[in-house]
């Protein structure tokens, strides 16, 4: 699978340095790295959701615990998230940190993701969530860092979005 | 039988307890009966107080965390039972209210009215210690089992579809949020001090 697994690393490095002690995902196929990679870590809260939206009240409840935490979900995920994020996460400030991979945008040849590719910058434009793209991997870290940073000064959801750059060996 | 007697029966068991409840009936009825800083009611967000009851318990091992959900709210989020069952995190008590009914919008029927048994969900989602309980005394016995029991608990309590005329409180949303954060970072703090004094 040509997914990158030293990008997915140091994705899941930069998520470590944070501090981050728990991560919920949904699985998806650039994600499987990073969730094996969780799932692996003792130090690790790992939680595998039903449903992303879930995650919202997981990463609350963690944040209330005083623990950071990470969503990993796929852009349909974020998307199944809305009402979560809205009326939970941005109505009661909850610092989100959301790292979604950025399916259906330039490159992708599964037509069923190509809707959600289009829609997913719009919608969190429209939601006023700040947003920014993983796709160097030299940068990761400190991006990683900054989108954090801002989730808690703010106290409010931001994302992240995997790009095919990073997260895709083509063959 | 109704919710606020079932609340007001547990009432002294919550002192040492993070509770999360829904929005609505739940969280006005609780709060109707003296507010604490361990309360935090999720006024919005339907479906996820079971998420946030997850995501404390899972992080606070060693603190009991107790949610108060209802019919509605359980129905817009049935996945989250699997979530539930799949980590069953043993200091989690799940207690939904089914009063069959979207009672803060109108009384709008839910599916339980018409047979689904949120129990038997619960149980084939994978929750072992399950129950459904129609009157007061035996809701007492069985949620003090559950609070002092080391396992993953789902307790359905049938109640009559009524609530309170208002479910506005005088305590604003952020209010509550902070102070429940406030109260957990205090705890926290205290174990941490009583840890130190036993090394000593």
């Amino acid at each position: 699978m040509p997914v990158s697994q030293p990008n997915s690393r140091v994705v899941y490095a930069a998520l470590k340095s944070c501090g981050i002690g728990l991560c919920s995902a949904l699985p998806e196929t650039w994600l499987v790295h990073l969730i094996r990679m969780a799932d692996d870590d003792p130090e690790m809260i790992f939680l595998r959701l039903a449903k992303e939206e879930e995650g919202v009240g997981v990463s609350a409840g963690a944040h209330f615990a005083g623990v950071k935490s990470a969503m990993l979900m796929q852009n349909h995920g974020f998307l199944a998230s809305v009402n979560g994020i809205v009326s939970f996460a941005q109505l009661y400030r909850i610092p989100l940190l959301m790292v979604i991979s950025y399916r259906g945008h330039f490159g992708e040849r599964d037509t069923w993701q190509t809707q959600g590719g289009s829609s997913t910058e719009p919608v969190l434009r429209a939601l006023g969530i700040p947003f920014a793209f993983l796709d160097d991997p030299e940068k990761v870290a400190r991006r990683v860092t900054e989108a954090q940073t801002l989730a808690y000064s703010r106290l409010h959801p931001v994302a992240l979005l995997l790009t095919r750059e990073l997260m895709w060996e083509e063959s | 039988m109704q919710r606020l007697d079932c609340l007001r029966a547990i009432y002294s068991r919550l002192e040492d307890c993070l509770v999360v409840t829904i929005m609505g009936a739940v969280a006005a009825e609780l709060h109707s009966l003296g507010h604490r800083s361990n309360f935090f009611y999720l006024q919005h967000a339907m479906g996820l107080a079971s998420s946030t009851g997850l995501g404390l318990a899972m992080c606070l091992p060693n603190q009991k965390v107790v949610v108060f959900d209802g019919d509605g709210s359980v129905l817009m989020n049935l996945g989250g039972l699997t979530t539930l069952a799949r980590y069953r995190p043993a200091n989690l008590v799940h207690v939904i209210f089914d009063n069959e009914s979207l009672l803060s919008v109108g009384g709008f029927p839910t599916a339980t009215s018409t047979g689904s048994d949120l129990e038997a969900l619960a149980r084939a989602a994978g929750i072992a210690r399950t129950s459904t309980v129609h009157a007061i005394d035996e809701f007492v016995r069985t949620f003090d089992a559950a609070v002092h029991a080391t396992e993953l608990a789902c307790i359905v309590v049938k109640v009559e579809a009524l609530g309170p005329k208002s479910y506005a409180t005088d305590l604003a949303l952020m209010e509550n949020r902070f102070q429940f954060q406030r109260h957990i970072e205090n705890l926290k703090r205290e174990n941490l001090k009583s840890e130190n004094l036993k090394r000593k």
